[in-house]
């Protein structure tokens, strides 16, 4: 399988040059060296081929060999895949971690997934079946409750001629045989899919159901639909990496998909102590039974990191072909494409926009394009939903990660230092946001919630774009100059920004806000809105309503009414009643 | 030029090329990416490089000390066949070495036979341990607000003129395992200290000297120079051989090391004018599309692991050209580093010592190394809300800039007094003085206390209840 096909010329950084055979595949998985380190045809020109290599590079020497494999870099997939967390080409790191010690060496080599590990598997066809790519022939337990269904390759196609009985299994062994044409193939829960094309499915469907996160300020005033893309730029410390962590924590999706790529090992750590701690509210399972890590941290092999983006999506469109939504996080996008610059390079490519190569927003538009709610080739529905973390250098979103990313997302969540700065968090700017799933994603609040969402949303929006108008006359001749009605309107954008927008994501109770919590509050806040307004006009002072009991709890509200204890919004409500009625009474007369 | 194979490596005499610190040398076979020369000028003068590049017959080679007096002709370059590494134990304790790790001390070379390959190796993300141990600074700033934990990367941002140094030398005074608010204090494991120093002039690395000196901890520390004078590309060097010294430590003697790395802003300069000369693409500045990784490599060198007790902490000094926070330097460490110390011209101006600017300055795993049975359970919100506050006071005066401050309301002038006093008890203090953390809570809350009751919304009503001392306090 692994014939020399090409000596080494040239060698910098990641990045190779060999001369040989004319019939390398371009994208082919080649082992690079003495070591067979890792890598990836790149470039092909005459007898001469580029590659970039996913290990250390460091001691490699010109005249050493290059092996072809015949295959383009693929991933495993199969039950296993759940818990697991792996390098950028998709290497177990808990494996290499036991055969090589705290650090990382080069040359590591193990199955992604399993080869003994045994599933609990239950087929679904017959002998006889007439089976098409995609089609689900059982399913294996790959947690206590979670049900892997196992898939035909989407390129196979064929009659069942024989079907493992219920059993154990490992993903090596044979659970059923299809007739393809004059061949018989043998199938097992284990496929490989090369990470560069995007899995097959029949057609798109609506984007119309949220993806619910918890987070207020996403779901209520900026939401992503399931199967959407949204992309959250913001400079360093400002709030990405938590922000994608309480959407990988709290995400109503059924599996999580989390690359942290070129990002701090620290923060993977994290993830690994932390979720197998945390319960996830709807399956009441750890959170970890739910999820599948890349880690190809700043410190890792570049051209890995490269790879960890297409090695994610692919994962997440196997599970999205079982039928199921998953939502994927990459953190950061930024050092994804810093990647290809790096090795863009090397090539000593004509650069376009600040050393980046022509071909980023091609490779950005592919990779978002593989977001998506669809139709799948077995007649289930799933969606893979792509929330993208940006870096701009010196947060200045004009640079071209930023600018080519927003072309392809529909959802824009933009960080804004200044408010991490008064640590006002999520740090999301209200205004630089926007969604465009709004309408569409408006149909669901209504069935679930029974409430106008939109009107409501829209209303408070409203009221903080007064607010940014209003601060500017503030800043100019102070509060005191405009009349009560305007100030009003800041008593409420405060218990807007501080209630409902602020959310801190290291307090239990307020780190998950669920659904009917959030239109409990918002409807809460407009109440509130509206008498105070009706006792304004009456000609009360302002500071009658600033100084009311009631703002202060509404404010703590977040943090002291649980999920589960919504009828407390009933007791607020009968407070501001009670107050506000106070005042009402006394002004009109 | 002639090929001679010699114990210890092949040799090639003549070099092809020289292009400042870069040669090209041709005529060598089967050379290794990445592995150290010895080049030997025409005078018998050895120094050393390494390979940036290898191709057919052609190997580009980077010279640490610079090529000044090497010719074309009479430079030897003898490949040693293996990656930079510099010898690691514990003696180096107590030591001064240069920029690529020889001793300048007149001491003896380090007694060894363990060397380590100068670039380490990528911790696995597996096997790390997540920082969760406060170490207790004695600035409030910091302890109170920015909290530095055990296995953490935290730089000081700065900029010409300002007391950097003062400030990571009182840390490295300082430092002790943080304890639970109000604990006895106890004499804390100490630290053993790795200084490197890159372009720096020779009084910093002197006042550095002295301060451990001073403290007592001279023996507990080595240090790595490579000063103003010496040749800029050995900075690059430098730093790495530091860490290299503190893995050791960290990791095979189950030390607890803090790093302090001074001023990374000129290892960056030594980076890009090699970029530039070899010609590559840059990004801003003219800084490498590879800075982000290639500090990446240095600063990711930090934390814990599960196989060994000790851990490694690093302070990086970065001085800010035009005080730009968003200058390529300052701007990927930042994106690297779990947060950053920023100094503030204004405040340094003022006289406040240290001169923090509290609200650009950030601790990520603060969150995980205070609260309950780490400081105190109100430490959290506590600190959220001094920030908020803060923040809340900038806004006020830039109001009453505008307007004057006797047109302000009551509160606003109520948190004019409080963004003063602020800046005046809690960020000021001396240069000796180390508070324990029961002291810096205290100091927030006596500060908090000069607000109403009801701007207090980021602590509880409890908290409140039994911290808050302010006039409304009854209500
Ligand atoms: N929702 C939140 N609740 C509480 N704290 C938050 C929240 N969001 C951000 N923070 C604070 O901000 C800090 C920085 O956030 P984070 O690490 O997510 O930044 P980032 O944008 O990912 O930065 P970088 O680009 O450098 O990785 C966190 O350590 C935390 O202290
Ligand atoms: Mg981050």
């Amino acid at each position: 399988m692994s014939d020399q096909v090409g000596t080494i010329t040239w060698i910098s950084g990641p990045v190779v040059r060999a001369r040989g055979s004319r019939l390398v595949g371009m994208l082919e998985l080649v082992e690079v060296g003495a070591d067979r380190l890792v890598g990836e045809v790149i470039g092909l020109k005459g007898d001469q081929m580029t590659v970039q290599v996913y290990e250390e590079t460091s001691g490699m020497q010109t005249g050493a060999p290059i092996y072809g494999t015949g295959l383009p870099l693929s991933v495993e997939l199969g039950p296993g895949l759940i818990q697991s967390i792996y390098d950028g080409v998709q290497r177990p790191l808990p494996l290499i971690e036991q055969a090589m010690g705290s650090f990382i060496h080069r040359g590591a080599r193990f199955d992604s997934i399993s080869r003994e590990k045994r599933w609990k598997y239950t087929p679904k066809v017959k002998v006889g079946d007439e089976v098409k790519g995609g089609a689900i022939l059982g399913v294996a337990m790959e947690t206590d409750t979670f049900e892997h269904r196992v898939m035909l390759n989407p390129d196979d196609s064929g009659t069942i001629t024989w079907v493992a009985p219920a059993g154990d299994y490992t993903v090596a062994d044979p659970i059923a045989k299809l007739k393809m044409g004059k061949d018989e193939k043998t199938v097992t829960m284990l496929q490989r899919w090369p990470v560069r094309r995007a899995r097959p499915f029949i057609n798109r469907r609506g984007a119309n159901i949220p993806l619910i996160t918890g987070q207020r300020i996403l779901d209520t005033f900026f939401p992503v639909a399931k199967g959407g893309a949204a992309g959250i730029p913001g400079p360093f410390g400002s709030g990405k990496t938590v922000t994608q962590h309480s959407i990988a924590k709290w995400a109503d999706a059924e599996i999580i998909v989390y690359i942290g790529c070129g990002e701090r090992g620290n923060e993977m750590t994290e993830v690994l102590q932390e979720f197998p701690h945390l319960i996830d509210p709807r399956t009441g399972r750890p959170l970890m039974e739910r999820t599948v890590l890349i880690a190809n941290t700043s410190n890792m092999p570049v051209a890995a990191r490269e790879a960890s983006i297409y090695t994610g999506i692919t994962i997440a469109e196997y599970y999205r072909d079982m039928g199921y939504h998953v939502a994927l996080m990459a953190d950061s996008t930024s050092r994804w494409a810093e990647a290809l610059r790096e090795v863009s390079g090397r090539l000593e490519e004509m650069p376009a926009e600040e050393g980046y190569p022509a071909y980023l927003a091609g490779r950005l538009a592919e990779f978002y394009e593989r977001a998506g709610y669809v139709n799948n080739l077995n007649g289930t529905q799933g969606s893979v939903s792509i929330v993208g973390a940006v870096s701009p250098p010196g947060g200045d979103f004009s640079e071209p990660v930023t600018q080519h990313t927003k072309r392809f997302i529909r959802c824009f969540w933009a960080l804004d230092k200044s408010l991490a700065s008064a640590r006002h968090f999520p740090a999301i700017n209200w205004l630089d946001s926007y969604s465009e799933y709004l309408e569409d994603v408006a149909g669901w609040w209504l069935e679930k919630t029974g409430k106008d969402w939109l009107t409501m949303r829209n209303r408070a929006m409203e009221l903080l774009s007064e607010e940014s108008r209003l601060s500017q006359i503030v800043k100019l001749v102070g509060p005191d100059a405009l009349p009560y009605t305007e100030r009003m309107v800041l008593e409420t954008t405060r218990l807007i920004r501080e209630g409902l927008l602020q959310q801190n994501a290291t307090e239990t109770v307020d780190a998950y806000s669920s659904v009917e919590k959030q239109i409990r509050m918002l409807e809460l806040v407009l109440y509130f809105h509206e008498r105070g307004m009706a006792i304004v006009k009456r000609g009360a002072p302002i500071n009658l309503i600033h100084d009311l009991p009631v703002v202060d709890t509404i404010i703590r509200a977040k943090s002291t009414v649980t999920n589960e204890e919504l009828h407390k919004f009933d007791d607020i409500q009968k407070q501001i009643d009670d107050q506000m009625g106070q005042l009402d009474a006394e002004y009109r007369s | 030029m002639s090929e001679v194979t010699v114990q210890g490596g092949q040799e090639v005499v003549g070099v092809a090329r020289i292009e400042g610190p870069i040669l090209v040398v041709e005529g060598a076979a089967n050379v290794s990416y990445d592995e150290v020369v010895e080049i030997q000028d025409s005078r018998g003068q050895l120094r050393r490089g390494r390979v940036l590049e290898v191709g057919e017959g052609f190997a580009v080679v980077q010279v640490f000390a610079g090529s000044t007096g090497l010719s074309i002709d009479g430079t030897r370059v003898r490949f040693l066949g293996s990656t930079l590494h510099i010898p690691v134990a514990e003696e180096m304790l107590g030591r001064i070495f240069d920029g690529l790790g020889n001793p300048i001390d007149g001491g003896p070379e380090p007694l060894t036979d363990h060397y380590a390959d100068v670039n380490g190796q990528p911790i696995n993300p597996t096997a790390r341990i997540y920082p969760r141990d406060y170490i207790q600074t004695g600035i409030s700033t910091i302890d109170g607000v920015n909290t530095l934990l055990r296995g953490q990367k935290l730089p000081l941002f700065s900029g010409a003129g300002m007391p950097h140094d003062q400030l990571a030398a009182q840390i490295v005074r300082q430092a002790t395992l943080g304890k639970v608010a109000g604990a006895p204090q106890t004499e804390g494991e100490e630290f053993a200290i790795v200084f490197a120093a890159m372009g720096v002039k020779n009084d910093v690395a002197d006042y550095f000297r002295r301060s451990f000196t001073e403290s007592g901890a001279l023996t507990r520390v080595a240090m790595f120079l490579n000063l103003a004078d010496d040749p800029p590309v050995e900075r690059i060097v430098t730093p790495r051989a530091a860490l290299t010294l503190a893995e050791y430590l960290a990791y095979e003697r189950d030390m607890h090391v803090l790093v302090v790395l001074t001023d990374m802003t000129n290892y960056g300069e030594a980076l890009r004018q090699i970029s530039n000369v070899r010609g590559e693409v840059p990004s801003r500045k003219g800084y490498p599309g590879y800075l982000y990784s290639d500090l990446a490599s240095m600063y990711e060198r930090t934390g814990r692991i599960r196989t060994s007790k000790g851990s490694i902490t690093q302070i990086p000094i970065l001085t800010m050209p035009n005080d730009d926070i968003t200058h390529p330097m300052p701007d990927l460490t930042g994106y690297i580093t779990e947060g950053q110390i920023v100094l503030g011209r204004e405040l340094n101006f003022a006289g406040v010592y240290p001169p923090v600017a509290v609200l650009p300055s950030l601790s990520r795993l603060m969150k995980d190394g205070i609260g309950k049975n780490r400081t105190r359970e109100d430490h959290p919100r506590w600190g959220a809300q001094l920030y908020a506050a803060y923040a809340k006071t900038q806004d006020v005066r830039a109001l009453a800039s505008v307007i004057g401050e006797e047109e302000l309301s009551d509160v606003d002038q109520k948190y004019l007094k409080f963004g003063r006093a602020f800046e005046r008890e809690f960020v000021n203090q001396s240069f000796t003085e180390n508070r324990t953390i029961e002291r810096t809570l205290e100091i927030g809350w006596k500060l908090l206390s000069m607000l109403p009751r009801k701007e207090l919304t980021r602590v509880t009503l409890d908290e409140i209840a039994q911290y808050y001392k302010g006039d409304d306090a009854a209500n």
